[in-house]
């Protein structure tokens, strides 16, 4: 969306990731999502008297990792305690880097060759997690609430970008690509569905040229489509405000998905003071040359990499493949496609087996090897496999391995001999006279309606091109 | 340095969730005061350039694998609970949004 | 009660059973809790089963540890697993820790019987031991006067001779304080020298535990068996315990001591008096004497003084109602907050959170907390360029000998005053030690400081070894 007149929106990000370590940010407490509440609980995370917090070095050198990717300079860094009252958070302060982040400045560069700032990224602890009983759910209206402390403690990196955004499409790609780092880095497993990416998105407008309007923050948006219709949404309403007259106060919104709009959550109060002071039970985090080189050199190319290298391998991506791509990039699945490339298999063929087959069970890709992947996409191409017969094949892997040859004979996945297809398609013709006659007429539409026909009666075992043969053969 | 005045004491009462009665706040902001009149001798120091020290040795880089230890039992940690329900701590409503 | 050296010499040759030695201990408890209020909880069934497992060991032959069968007293800031731990505060009423703190579970396999819990003021905030909820407790050797604070109760269990050794925490001097006025020695170690795992804290960059005892040996026994690297203390120092044991009859001979003016400036005469008597005998011992004057300990009590409630502040926000311990209710969370921690904490508790709250907020942080951190600086630097004209430095541990209930609770800045010597040495981090030497007019004992550079403990056990010989005490 296009804001009207010469407005300009102004937007920056504020991305929330967990960090996939095995254990909390401060004790040996599981970091796992969907336990039983208050399970993965211990003295130092439900801040208990007494307790004291120890650094998961994982968590430091994911952080150092994200920073590396974002072009950052890795600082010498210290924690703070960041001081307020409220349920979720057992201590009643969050501990959180301040004045020194580990990670300080950088930049993202977008596959649309714009390029945004970082300011910084920083470590802190998540909270635990309320739910509100009583009324609509939501917190407004409830008569009490529930509090589960096995997120309190998980690790967060909080990337911060400059104002640099200009549109919604933009945000959402800086996103996206965001996103696709913090995946490649091994940070984040990218999930914003369960909440391990989460962002906050601060939003003024102003006349092109003119000085930074009022900026209102709206919290924990948790979809690139959140996001987008979010900012669209934002953005508008203060320019509707100012060209009315009125002013833009400075506050924090919330973001409603079902109505589509935001609305006031929190003012800003003079009452926010947070008290920061050096957290006294944690010392300095000075990472050295040679931590930051294991870090840098134990890095996986990134995206944009990955990105630049494939499109040139597929030589000018028709359109059509763009999508393909992209899922292909995000997920890291490129080396798959880069070796069927390689052993001569179609473009679109490599790169749709791995965005939708492998795509779809990526939790079991360590079942399929490069190899098995390349082989059954051999096996397809050269009409040995039906496609819905290589997507079974490659489903089955991905369930629970084995070598794609033995998997096509154990499923009789033989292709169907001519003989046998021939007097299919016969019957075929007999039975369905009026498609037929439009097919010999030259609508080569009905071609589909046949081969899906072929299909439900040898349940896949045939192959499209084979069938389209046998139809021509026949008009 | 700046004198405390009465209606600090009542700001930062509120700050620290902590109720003050008036002849409290009277109690404490001249308690308060005192302590923070002996501290301007602080300030007759110049301490221009000078570090400030939060830690008394300069540890760095002190950390620990990332390696799971036991959790609590979660009947101990719902026992110490005011108040819980469903294997969760239970409290009152909650007026506003975490900042 | 016999020394903590020759208690556990008895069990290990089988001389004495851990269980009679408890049974001692607790009988002298029972005398004169009620009198006194020393312990808050008396886990008399849990310490009979750790003497009788003691004593099964030693039947069997097996090695049983440095500390066996010595009933040990613990201030009841530090958690013990399933055993009330209240900080004299109603705010943690009902709670029983789910874990032990470090120095608790080293006591107890270095043989040492956990005896029960010792009275402080409420989350240590005090010098005497009144600011507890449950009452004062009462000096063993004055009933009329107080024991000191905030380790009270663990210097008075030790005085009355409840048990030989307990354990308190020193954040600006609530070891050595109750120490000197109990007539006990009294350790605060290097900051990181102990963990601080299990110690419910006060304020974090300046606590540190440590042992109050009879004798100088039988303190380093027990900050031998105490001290060393914790993996869960990330301010924990990484070397191991140190040996200390050894060193206590090293003496002074060739020591340069420095004699500090603003460790003795203001105190009492009895208690200069009795300074200059530990100079004389350091002198005979050896050691050169060197006086020096260091005008940055004057203003460390105000540095201490936004530090320590400053820390505290945002360390005692946890107590709110939701977790654990006291709740009141109300409407709303906010409300329930509110009215749990006005009806949990007393007034010296709200008094330094309302001022640490108040030094950390906006438009004053750079005025008091900012530039309490740069005195602390100026602090270090000072004792820094001490130490390269003294090995230790010597002065009073507290300006007078134990005072009577309430002649200081209504001001609360003279309460503050009285631990004007021994707040340096927690804003260092280094270590300091108090030894009783020599009685005032009122029959009360007066206590001497050594202190030194950091991670020098076995240097002032030596040097305190000298005085104790001096004083009597051979």
């Amino acid at each position: 969306m296009t804001l009207r007149d010469d407005w300009e929106m102004v937007v920056g990000l504020e991305v929330h990731t967990e960090l996939k370590t095995n254990t909390k940010m401060f004790c040996g407490c599981a970091n796992a999502f969907g336990a039983a509440p208050n399970t993965n609980v211990c003295p130092v995370c439900l801040g208990l008297p007494g307790s004291l917090p120890v650094l998961n070095v994982r968590a430091v050198e994911l952080a150092m990792a994200i920073g590396t990717a974002l072009h950052s300079t890795i600082s010498p860094s210290t924690f703070h305690r960041k001081n307020y009252f409220y349920p979720d958070m057992p201590k009643d302060f969050q501990i959180s880097q301040y004045d020194l982040p580990i990670n300080a400045g950088g930049y993202l560069d977008l596959p649309d060759g714009s390029r945004v700032s970082i300011e910084r990224a920083h470590l802190e602890e998540d909270t635990g997690k309320s739910t509100h009983l009583g009324g609509s759910g939501r917190i407004h209206g409830a008569d009490r609430s529930l509090v589960d402390y096995n997120r309190s403690g998980v690790p967060l990196v909080e990337i911060v970008s400059g104002p640099d955004i200009r549109s919604s499409a933009q945000a959402r790609t800086y996103a996206a690509e965001l996103r696709g780092i913090l995946i490649a880095t091994g940070a984040s497993d990218g999930r914003m569905e369960e909440g391990s990416m989460r962002i906050d998105a601060n939003v003024s407008v102003r006349h092109s040229g003119d000085a930074l309007g009022t900026r209102c923050e709206i919290k924990n948006l948790n979809s690139l489509r959140s996001l987008v219709r979010a900012i669209d949404f934002e953005a508008a309403r203060q320019v509707e405000l100012l060209e009315g007259g009125a002013t833009v106060r400075q506050e924090t919104r919330h973001w409603d998905e079902n109505l589509g709009a935001t609305s006031t959550m929190r003012v800003k109060e003079e009452a926010d003071d947070y008290r920061y002071f050096r957290e006294p039970d944690l010392v300095d985090l000075v990472p050295d040359q040679a931590w930051q080189d294991r870090v840098r050199d134990a890095l996986k190319p990134m995206p944009a990499e990955r990105r630049a290298v494939l499109t040139q391998r597929l030589q000018d991506p028709a359109p059509a493949l763009l999508d393909a791509l992209e899922v292909v990039i995000d997920l890291g699945l490129d080396p798959y496609v880069i070796a069927a490339l390689d052993a001569a298999v179609a473009p679109d063929l490599a790169l749709a087996r791995a965005a939708n087959e492998i795509a779809s069970d990526l939790e079991h890709v360590e079942n399929l090897s490069i190899e098995s992947y390349v082989a059954t996409l051999n096996m397809e191409q050269s009409g040995a496999l039906s496609a819905t017969q290589a997507k079974t094949v490659l489903g089955e892997i991905l369930a629970n391995g084995g070598e794609p040859a033995l998997i096509a004979q154990s499923k009789g996945f033989e292709r169907l001999a001519s003989g046998a297809l021939g007097e299919v398609v016969a019957q075929l013709i007999e039975e369905n006279p009026d498609e037929w006659s439009r097919y010999s007429a030259g609508d080569e539409k009905l071609a589909q309606f046949f081969i899906g026909q072929v299909m439900k009666l040898t349940k896949g075992q045939a192959n499209g091109k084979d069938v389209i043969a046998e139809l021509q053969a026949r008009r | 340095m700046p004198s405390l005045r009465r209606e600090d004491v009542a700001h930062v009462a509120k700050l620290a969730r902590l109720t003050m009665s008036e002849s409290e706040l009277d109690k404490f902001t001249e308690q308060l005061g005192q302590v923070l009149d002996h501290a301007s001798d602080m300030n007759a120091l110049d301490l221009e350039g000078v570090v400030a020290t939060a830690h008394p040795f300069g540890l760095i880089n002190v950390v620990r694998e990332d390696e799971r230890r036991p959790s609590l039992d979660h009947d101990v940690v719902i026992a110490m609970a005011p108040d819980a329900e469903d294997g969760r701590f239970a409290v009152p409503r909650i007026l506003g949004e975490a900042p | 009660m016999k020394s903590v050296r020759q208690t556990a010499l008895d069990v290990q040759h089988g001389d004495a059973s851990a269980l009679s030695v408890l049974e001692e201990s607790l009988a002298r408890i029972r005398a004169r809790n009620e009198e006194l209020n020393v312990f808050l909880y008396v886990d008399e069934e849990g310490a009979r089963a750790a003497a009788n497992a003691i004593d099964e060991r030693v039947a069997r032959g097996e090695n049983v540890g440095a500390l066996a069968g010595v009933p040990v007293a613990l201030k009841d800031n530090l958690c013990q697993t399933n055993i009330p731990t209240t900080c004299s505060s109603k705010i943690l009423e009902g709670w029983r820790p789910p874990y032990s703190a470090t120095v608790v579970d080293r006591l107890v396999v270095a043989g040492a019987v956990p005896v029960g819990k010792t009275n402080l003021d409420e989350f240590a905030m005090g010098s005497s031991t009144e600011n507890s909820a449950f009452g004062p407790t009462r000096n063993p050797l004055d009933t009329s006067r107080v024991p000191g604070g905030s380790s009270g109760g663990s210097a008075a269990a030790v005085a009355a001779d409840m048990t030989p050794l307990a354990l308190g925490s020193d954040t600006g001097g609530s070891i050595r304080q109750p120490a000197a006025l109990c007539g006990l020695i009294g350790v605060k170690p290097s900051y990181g020298l102990v963990s601080r795992y299990g110690l419910i804290a006060f304020a974090s960059s300046l606590d540190q535990i440590g042992p109050l005892t009879k004798t100088v040996t039988d303190a380093a026994m027990a900050l031998e068996v105490i001290a060393g690297h914790d993996p869960l203390d990330s301010t924990s120092l990484p070397e191991p315990s140190p040996s200390l044991v050894a060193h206590v009859e090293d003496g002074v001979a060739g020591k340069r001591v420095g004699v500090v003016r603003e460790l003795i400036d203001g105190a009492d005469e009895e208690v200069v008096a009795a300074v200059e008597r530990a100079v004389e005998v350091l002198k005979e011992a050896g050691a050169t004497i060197v006086e020096l004057s260091v005008p940055e300990f004057r203003l460390g009590l105000s540095a201490y003084y936004l530090i320590a409630p400053a820390e505290a502040s945002s360390n005692l926000a946890r107590f709110d109602g939701v977790r654990y311990g006291l709740r009141v209710d109300a409407e709303d969370v906010t409300a329930m907050m509110e009215a749990t921690r006005t009806a949990g904490f007393g007034d010296e508790v709200k008094r330094r959170i309302m001022l640490g709250t108040y030094a950390l907020s906006a438009g004053y942080y750079d005025a008091y907390y900012g530039q309490a951190l740069k005195v602390r600086t100026l602090t270090i630097d000072a004792f820094r360029r001490a130490y390269q004209e003294a090995d230790v430095l010597l002065g009073a541990t507290t300006p007078s000998v134990a005072f009577e209930f309430g002649s200081k609770t209504a001001d609360p800045m003279a309460m503050y005053l009285s631990d004007v010597f021994t707040i340096p040495s927690n804003l260092s981090g280094e270590p300091a030690i108090s030894i009783p030497f020599g009685i005032g007019e009122a029959g009360l004992p007066i206590g001497v400081q050594l202190l030194g550079p950091g991670r020098s403990e076995a240097q002032l056990f030596a040097g305190a070894r000298v005085l104790e010989i001096a004083d009597g005490r051979p």
